[in-house]
C-alpha cells in the first residue's frame, strides 16, 4: 500500500475518466452518464481505502514525516535564473488528520453529486467532462502540500466552474458565473501575491547544503527557514506579514464566503444545476476554511493570535447576519445559500478557538455541513425538478403528497438546526465548546448562540410554509421520490445520523492532527516573539 | 436484582420506545395493525419501570446506581487537559419514581388514544410519534450528566413540535408546534451558555463530579457571582420547557394538539421536565438563583391563574392551570420546599393528566366541540368522566383525602416557612391567593360542562359514555389521586414513605455565605462536603425544621378556607346564579379585558421580537442586496466604464496617435509621390533646381 500512489490515483481518476468521456460519442448520454458514475464510485472506494490504512496517531501540520501516503518528486527544476536563483518546485502531496475528512467528504459528495446529475441533457458530453475536471480541482486542493501545486489545483476548479454554471445554469447564468468566476479571480490574485512573496522569502535546504527558494508550505511553517531580509520573513520586523496575512485571508475568505465577500454565494447557487449547487456548498466554501487552516494558521501562526479576535468576530456576524438574510428570502434555494453563510460561520468561530474542541468542531462542521447542505440542496433540486418554481410562497402541504420526501426533509432541516441524534448538533457544540473555552471571544459566542435561535425560525418557518398546511390544487400530481433520489438521500441520511450518534469515528480521526495543530499554534507564541525583533 | 441488571433494565426502559418509534415509523404504511406493536412495547417498559421501582426502593434505598460511559474520548489534549465526554444513567429514587410517572402515564395515554384517534389517516405515525417522546423523556429522567440532559431535552422539544403539529394541515396547528419549539429555543439558549460554562469550568458533564467541585470550593470563573449566574442560566432551560412566565405563551397554543398528547406531554410529563432539571441542580443553587426561581414560579402561578379565570376553551383553561401549577413547583424549589415541589409533581402529574383526558372524553363525545358555554349537563351523559373529572378537580383545588391536598399544602407551608425565616412573605401570600382562584377555575370549569342544562341540544343528544379503553385510563388516575397511595394519614403527607424516605433534600455543594441563612449548614465543613456523596437526608437547619412545623396548622387552615371560598364562589356564579356574572365582568371592564385577552402576551411578543425580527431580516437583506452586493456590482460597473473610457481613449488617443503618425506619413508621402514620376527630365530639373537652393543657402 505504501507504494501505491493512492492520492495520485484519488486526484487524477477524474481526469482519466474526462479523456474517456472526451472519446465517447455525444450521442452516448448514458455511456457517459454511467462512467462517471464508475469513477465517482471508484472514487469513494479510494478514500474508503484511505480511511483504512490511515494511521490515527500521526499528526502531519507542520512535520513532513508524520503526513501520510506523501508522494514527493521533482517537478519543475530550472537552474538558468541567475537573479532569481534555481527555481525547484515540488510534485508533493500528502495528507494529515484535518485533510483526511475533507477528502472523504468530496468523494462522497462529487459521488452523489453525479446521480443528480442525471437529469442533465443539455450537451451532456461537455458537462461531464467539466465535472470530472472539477473534481480533480477540488481533490487536488486537499492533497496538495506544495503551494505553488495547491495553486494551480485551487485555479483548476474555477474553469470548469465557470462553464458549470454559464452553460447548464439557470436564467440568469451568464451574470452569475462571471460573478463567481471574477470574484474567485479577484481572492487568488491575493494569494497568489503572497505566495510569490512566501517564495522570495523561505528557503529549503537541499541534499547538496545549498539553500534554495521553495514554495514547500511545510517548509515556510517553521520560521528557520526564512532568509534575514525576505520580504514575509519573521525575522525582518516589519507589517508586511500582517498585510499579506490580511491579503491572504480574504483570498481565502472570498470562498468560505465570508461577509462582507459573500454575495457571489446566492446568485451562483441559485442559477447553478442542483448538482452544481451540491459541489458548491458540499465541498467548495470548505475549501476556504481549509485554506485558512492550512496556509494561513501555521504560516503565520503569530499574525493568528493577534487576529483571532476578528476572526472570531467575522465568524459572529457571517452566523447572525446569514441567519437573518436567510429568513427574509422568497426563494428556497436563495434562502439555503444564505443558511450556508451562517453555517460556514460557525466554522470560523470554532477555528478562532485556537484549542482542540473549537478546531475539531470546526472541521467536523465542515464534513456536517457539507453533507447536511448537500442534502438541503437536492431537496430544493427535488422539488424545482416537478414544480419548476422555488418560490416558498407558492407551496403549502406537500406533507400530504409527497410523505417519504418530507419525511428526508425533516431530517435535514432537523440536522440543520442542530438537533442532537443529528451529525450537525456534534460539532456546534464543539464549537461552543471551544470558543467558549478562550476567554477572549466568550462573549462573542454568548453572542453567536443566537444563530441557533435564529436557524431553527428560518427553517421551521421554511418547513411549515412548503411541507405543512393544507394541499394546494395543483400540486396535487406531484409524485414522490424515484428511485434514483433514495439513492441520492439515503446515504446522506446514513452518514449524519451515524455521526450524530457516533461522532468519534470522524473526532478520532482528525483528533491528533488537531492536537498537533493546537499546540503549534501554542508553541508558535512562544517562539516566533523570540526571535529577532520581537 | 443486582446492581448491572438494574442497569440493564434500565437501559431497556430507555431504548424500547426507540426501538417502538423506529418500527412503527417505518412499517406503519405498510402494516395497518403496527401501532400494536408500540402499545406492547409501551407495557412492557412500564413493567420494566414497576420492577425497577420496586427493586430500587426495597433493596438499595439509600444506594444509587450510576453506570457511564464515554462518548467521545479526545484524550489528553495541548491547553484543555483531559477531554472526555461521558454518558451515562443514575439510577436513584428521584429517576425512578419519575420513570414510574412517565411510563404509566405514557402507557394510559396510548391505551386512551386507540379509540381516540381512530380513523384519523396518519393513525401508525401517531404511535411512532408517542413512541420517541417516551424515549426522550426518559432519556431526562435517566441522565446522570448535563449534555445528555440537553441532548433529550431538545429530543422531546422535536417530539412535542412532531405531536403540537400533528394535525399540520390546519395552520393554527403548525404554527403552534414551531411556536413551541422556538420559545423553548429561547430558553434552550440560556440552559446551553450555562453548560458551557459548567463545562468551561469543571471539563466534565456529570452532575456528582460538578458539585464535588464546586464543595471543594471552585467555582465558574473563580467567582461565587458567576456560581449564581450558573445556576440561573440553566433555570433559563426549564423557563422554556415548563412554560414559566416570561416563555410560557406557547403551552396554550400547543393545545392544539391532539388531546392525548396534551394529556401526556403538555401536562404531565415533558413540561415538568424543567422542574426536573431544578431538582437535578438543586445542590448547586445560591440563594441569589433560588430567589430568582421563586420570584418566577410565582410570577408563573400567578399570571396564568387570572388568565384561566375567563377563559372558555376547556383545554385553554387546563393549560393555563397546567402553567399555573408548574410555577407552584418551581416556586416550592425556589423557596426550598424540595421534597414538596418534587411530590407535588407527581401527583399533578397523575390529576392533570387525569383533567385532560376528561376533557379529551368529553371532547370526544362532544364531536370536538371545546367551548364550555356550549356544554352543560353532561354529567348525567357521562358518568365516569364526571365521577373521575370531579376527584381531579377537587384533587388540584386542594381539598383534604386528594393527593393535591397533600402536596399542595406542602408547597404552601414551605412558602410560610420561608416568609417567616426570610421576611419575604409575598411568595405565601401569591401562594394562597393562587390557590383560591384554582378552585374557583377549577369548579366554574366543571360546573359549567358537567352541572346545569345542556346549552347545545344538537351536541348535548349525540353525546355519550366514552367505551372502555378511555374510561380505564380516567379510572387508573383517578384512584392516583386519592392520598392513601402517598400516606396513611391524610392531613400529613410526612408520614408516608414517600416524603419520608424515598425524596430526600439533597446536600447543596454552595458556599455557606452564599446561602439563605436558614439553609446554612450547622455541620462542619469537611462532614458537609462529605456527605454530597453519600445519600444523606438534609433538612438544612433546624430553625427551618421548626418553622416548617410552625406552618403546617396555619398554612392548612388558610388553603382550605381559601379552596373552599373559590369553590364556594364558583357555585354560586355558575350553578345558583347568585351573581351575574356578566354585569360582574362589565363592572371591571378592564380587568377582565385583561384576564380574557390573555394580559396581551401574544400580540405584544408577536410585535416586539417577532416582528422585530422580520423587519430586521427584511432590513439586512435589503442591505446585502443593494449595499453589499451593490458594492461588488458597483464595482463592476465602475471598471465597465472606465474600461469603456479607456477603450475610447485607446481607440482616439492612443491608437489615433498611431493612425496620425500613419496619415501624417502616408501624407507626406504623398506629396513626394508626386516627384517620383519615373521621368528622367524631371529628375533633372529636380535636381539642378535643389543644387540652386543649397548653392544659395551655403554660399
Amino acid at each position: 500500500m505504501t507504494y501505491f500512489p493512492i492520492l495520485s490515483f484519488i486526484t487524477f481518476l477524474p481526469i482519466v475518466g474526462m479523456i474517456l468521456i472526451l472519446f465517447i460519442p455525444k450521442s452516448q448520454a448514458v455511456i457517459i452518464k454511467s462512467l462517471t458514475l464508475v469513477i465517482t464510485g471508484i472514487q469513494v472506494i479510494a478514500a474508503l481505502f484511505i480511511l483504512h490504512y490511515y494511521n490515527y496517531s500521526l499528526g502531519g501540520i507542520n512535520d513532513p514525516n508524520s503526513f501520510q501516503f506523501i508522494e514527493k518528486f521533482r517537478w519543475i527544476d530550472i537552474a538558468g535564473f541567475s537573479w532569481i536563483g534555481r527555481i525547484k518546485i515540488d510534485y508533493f502531496l500528502g495528507i494529515d488528520g484535518i485533510s483526511v475528512p475533507l477528502v472523504l467528504l468530496t468523494a462522497i459528495v462529487t459521488f452523489i453529486a453525479t446521480i443528480s446529475s442525471w437529469t442533465i441533457n443539455k450537451s451532456v458530453k461537455g458537462y461531464f467532462a467539466l465535472f470530472l475536471l472539477l473534481d480533480t480541482g477540488m481533490m487536488g486542493v486537499f492533497v496538495a502540500l506544495d503551494f505553488f501545486l495547491f495553486y494551480i489545483f485551487w485555479e483548476l476548479m474555477l474553469l470548469p466552474m465557470y462553464f458549470l454554471i454559464g452553460i447548464w445554469g439557470g436564467p440568469r447564468r451568464e451574470y452569475a458565473a462571471i460573478k463567481f468566476f471574477i470574484y474567485t479571480l479577484f481572492g487568488s490574485v491575493f494569494i497568489l501575491l503572497v505566495m510569490i512573496g512566501l517564495y522570495f522569502s523561505s528557503t529549503e535546504t537541499l541534499a547538496d547544503g545549498t539553500k534554495i527558494f521553495t514554495f514547500n508550505m511545510l517548509a515556510m511553517m517553521n520560521p528557520h527557514n526564512f532568509t534575514q531580509f525576505g520580504i514575509l520573513s519573521p525575522l525582518n520586523p516589519n507589517n508586511l506579514r500582517l498585510i499579506a496575512y490580511i491579503f491572504l485571508f480574504i483570498g481565502f475568505a472570498i470562498k468560505i464566503p465570508m461577509f462582507p465577500f459573500h454575495t457571489w454565494l446566492p446568485d451562483a447557487h441559485v442559477e447553478a444545476p442542483t448538482a452544481i449547487s451540491v459541489i458548491l456548498a458540499g465541498v467548495l466554501l470548505k475549501m476556504g476554511t481549509y485554506g485558512i487552516l492550512r496556509v494561513c494558521f501555521p504560516i503565520f501562526p503569530e499574525i493568528t493570535q493577534q487576529l483571532v479576535w476578528y476572526i472570531a468576530l467575522f465568524g459572529m456576524i457571517n452566523i447572525i447576519y446569514g441567519a437573518l438574510c436567510a429568513m427574509a428570502q422568497k426563494d428556497f434555494k436563495k434562502l439555503i445559500a444564505y443558511s450556508s453563510v451562517s453555517h460556514m460561520g460557525f466554522v470560523m468561530l470554532g477555528m478562532a478557538s485556537l484549542n482542540t474542541l473549537g478546531i475539531s468542531g470546526a472541521i467536523f462542521q465542515m464534513f456536517n455541513h457539507g453533507t447536511i447542505t448537500a442534502m438541503l440542496f437536492l431537496i430544493v433540486g427535488v422539488i424545482y425538478d416537478r414544480a419548476h418554481t422555488r418560490d416558498l410562497e407558492a407551496f403549502g402541504g406537500l406533507a400530504t403528497q409527497m410523505p417519504v420526501y418530507t419525511g428526508f426533509v425533516t431530517l435535514a432541516f432537523f440536522a440543520a438546526i442542530g438537533l442532537p441524534g443529528l451529525s450537525g448538533f456534534v460539532s456546534e457544540s464543539f464549537v461552543f465548546l471551544g470558543a467558549f473555552g478562550f476567554g477572549l471571544i466568550r462573549v462573542l459566542t454568548v453572542v453567536s448562540t443566537l444563530g441557533i435561535l435564529l436557524g431553527a425560525g428560518y427553517m421551521l418557518w421554511t418547513l411549515q410554509r412548503v411541507y405543512l398546511g393544507s394541499l394546494k390544487e395543483k400540486w396535487t400530481s406531484l409524485t414522490d421520490l424515484t428511485f434514483r433520489e433514495y439513492a441520492m438521500f439515503i446515504p446522506l441520511s446514513l452518514i449524519i445520523i451515524f455521526l450524530g450518534v457516533y461522532p468519534s469515528a470522524m473526532l478520532s480521526l482528525m483528533n491528533t492532527s488537531v492536537n498537533s495543530m493546537v499546540k503549534f499554534m501554542a508553541d508558535a507564541k512562544v517562539m516566533y516573539s523570540s526571535l529577532a525583533g520581537f | 436484582m443486582t446492581e448491572p441488571m438494574m442497569i440493564n433494565l434500565a437501559l431497556a426502559i430507555l431504548f424500547l420506545p426507540l426501538l417502538g418509534f423506529l418500527v412503527t415509523l417505518l412499517f406503519g404504511k405498510r402494516i395497518k395493525s403496527i401501532y400494536t406493536f408500540e402499545i406492547a412495547i409501551i407495557i412492557l417498559a412500564f413493567v420494566g419501570a414497576v420492577v425497577l421501582l420496586f427493586t430500587k426502593l426495597s433493596y438499595y434505598q439509600n444506594t444509587d446506581i450510576v453506570s457511564q460511559v464515554s462518548w467521545i474520548n479526545l484524550g489528553n489534549v495541548p491547553l484543555l487537559g483531559n477531554t472526555t465526554i461521558d454518558i451515562g444513567i443514575l439510577i436513584d429514587n428521584i429517576s425512578v419514581l419519575m420513570i414510574f410517572v412517565v411510563t404509566l402515564i405514557s402507557m394510559l395515554v396510548h391505551i386512551f388514544s386507540i379509540v381516540y384517534m381512530e380513523g384519523d389517516r396518519l393513525y401508525n405515525r401517531y404511535f411512532a410519534y408517542l413512541g420517541i417522546f417516551t424515549f426522550s423523556m426518559t432519556g431526562i429522567v435517566f441522565t446522570h450528566n448535563m449534555l445528555m440532559m440537553y441532548i433529550f431535552w431538545e429530543l422531546v422539544g422535536l417530539s412535542s413540535y412532531l405531536l403540537i403539529g400533528f394535525w399540520y394541515e390546519k395552520k393554527s396547528a403548525s404554527d403552534a408546534g414551531k411556536k413551541a419549539f422556538i420559545v423553548n429555543r429561547v430558553g434552550d439558549l440560556g440552559m446551553l451558555s450555562g453548560i458551557l460554562l459548567l463545562y468551561t469550568t469543571y471539563h466534565t458533564f456529570t452532575f456528582s463530579q460538578i458539585f464535588s467541585q464546586i464543595a471543594a470550593g471552585h467555582f465558574p470563573l473563580n467567582s461565587e457571582f458567576w456560581l449564581t449566574v450558573t445556576g440561573i442560566l440553566l433555570f433559563c432551560g426549564a423557563i422554556g420547557k415548563s412554560a414559566q412566565f416570561p416563555l410560557h405563551v406557547w403551552l396554550p397554543d400547543a393545545m392544539e394538539g391532539p388531546t392525548p398528547v396534551s394529556a401526556l406531554i403538555h401536562a404531565a410529563t415533558m413540561v415538568a421536565a424543567g422542574v426536573y432539571l431544578v431538582v437535578r441542580i438543586f445542590p448547586l443553587l445560591t440563594s441569589g438563583a433560588l430567589m430568582f426561581i421563586a420570584v418566577i414560579g410565582m410570577l408563573s402561578a400567578f399570571i396564568p391563574a387570572t388568565i384561566a379565570l375567563t377563559q372558555n376553551d376547556i383545554k385553554k383553561v387546563l393549560a393555563y392551570s397546567t402553567i399555573s401549577q408548574l410555577g407552584y413547583m418551581v416556586m416550592g424549589l425556589g423557596v426550598g420546599a424540595y421534597k414538596f415541589a418534587f411530590f407535588h409533581l407527581i401527583t399533578h402529574a397523575f390529576f392533570k393528566a387525569l383533567l385532560f383526558l376528561g376533557s379529551g372524553s368529553v371532547i370526544h363525545a362532544m364531536h370536538h366541540e371545546q367551548d364550555i358555554t356550549k356544554m352543560g349537563g353532561l354529567r348525567k351523559k357521562m358518568p365516569i368522566t364526571y365521577a373521575t373529572f370531579l376527584i381531579a378537580s377537587l384533587a388540584i383545588s386542594g381539598i383534604p383525602l386528594t393527593s393535591g391536598f397533600l402536596s399542595k399544602d406542602g408547597i404552601l407551608q414551605g412558602s410560610f416557612a420561608f416568609g417567616s425565616l426570610t421576611g419575604y412573605w409575598i411568595f405565601a401570600f401569591v401562594g394562597f391567593l393562587v390557590a383560591m382562584m384554582t378552585a374557583f377555575y377549577m369548579f366554574r370549569l366543571l360546573i359549567l360542562t358537567f352541572h346545569g342544562e345542556p346549552r347545545d341540544h344538537h351536541k348535548y343528544e349525540h353525546a355519550h359514555e366514552s367505551p372502555f379503553t378511555m374510561a380505564m385510563p380516567l379510572a387508573v388516575l383517578a384512584v392516583l389521586s386519592i392520598f392513601i397511595w402517598y400516606t396513611p394519614n391524610p392531613f400529613n403527607p410526612e408520614q408516608g414513605a414517600i416524603l419520608s424516605n424515598w425524596i430526600k433534600t439533597p446536600q447543596l455543594v454552595t458556599p455557606q455565605d452564599s446561602r439563605f441563612n436558614f439553609m446554612k449548614s450547622e455541620l462542619p465543613a469537611n462532614v458537609a462536603v462529605q456527605q454530597v456523596t453519600q445519600n444523606s437526608e438534609v433538612m438544612y437547619s433546624e430553625s427551618y425544621t421548626q418553622a416548617l412545623e410552625g406552618a403546617h396548622i396555619p398554612s392548612l387552615l388558610l388553603s382550605l378556607t381559601l379552596a373552599g371560598l373559590g369553590i364556594l364562589i364558583a357555585f354560586s356564579f355558575y350553578q345558583w346564579k347568585k351573581v351575574d356574572v356578566d354585569k360582574l365582568a362589565d363592572s371591571i371592564k378592564p380587568l377582565y379585558k385583561l384576564s380574557y385577552n390573555k394580559w396581551y402576551f401574544d400580540e405584544i411578543y408577536g410585535a416586539v421580537f417577532v416582528g422585530g425580527t422580520l423587519l430586521l431580516s427584511r432590513a439586512l437583506a435589503w442591505f446585502d442586496q443593494y449595499i453589499v452586493d451593490g458594492i461588488v456590482n458597483g464595482a463592476a460597473t465602475v471598471t465597465r466604464a472606465v474600461s469603456r473610457f479607456s477603450g475610447k481613449f485607446d481607440n482616439v488617443v492612443v491608437d489615433g496617435m498611431v493612425n496620425g503618425t500613419a496619415y501624417v506619413s502616408g501624407f507626406i508621402g504623398l506629396i513626394f509621390r508626386r516627384f517620383q514620376t519615373g521621368k528622367v527630365q524631371t529628375y533633372i530639373v529636380l535636381v539642378v533646381f535643389s543644387l540652386v537652393i543649397l548653392l544659395f543657402i551655403f554660399k
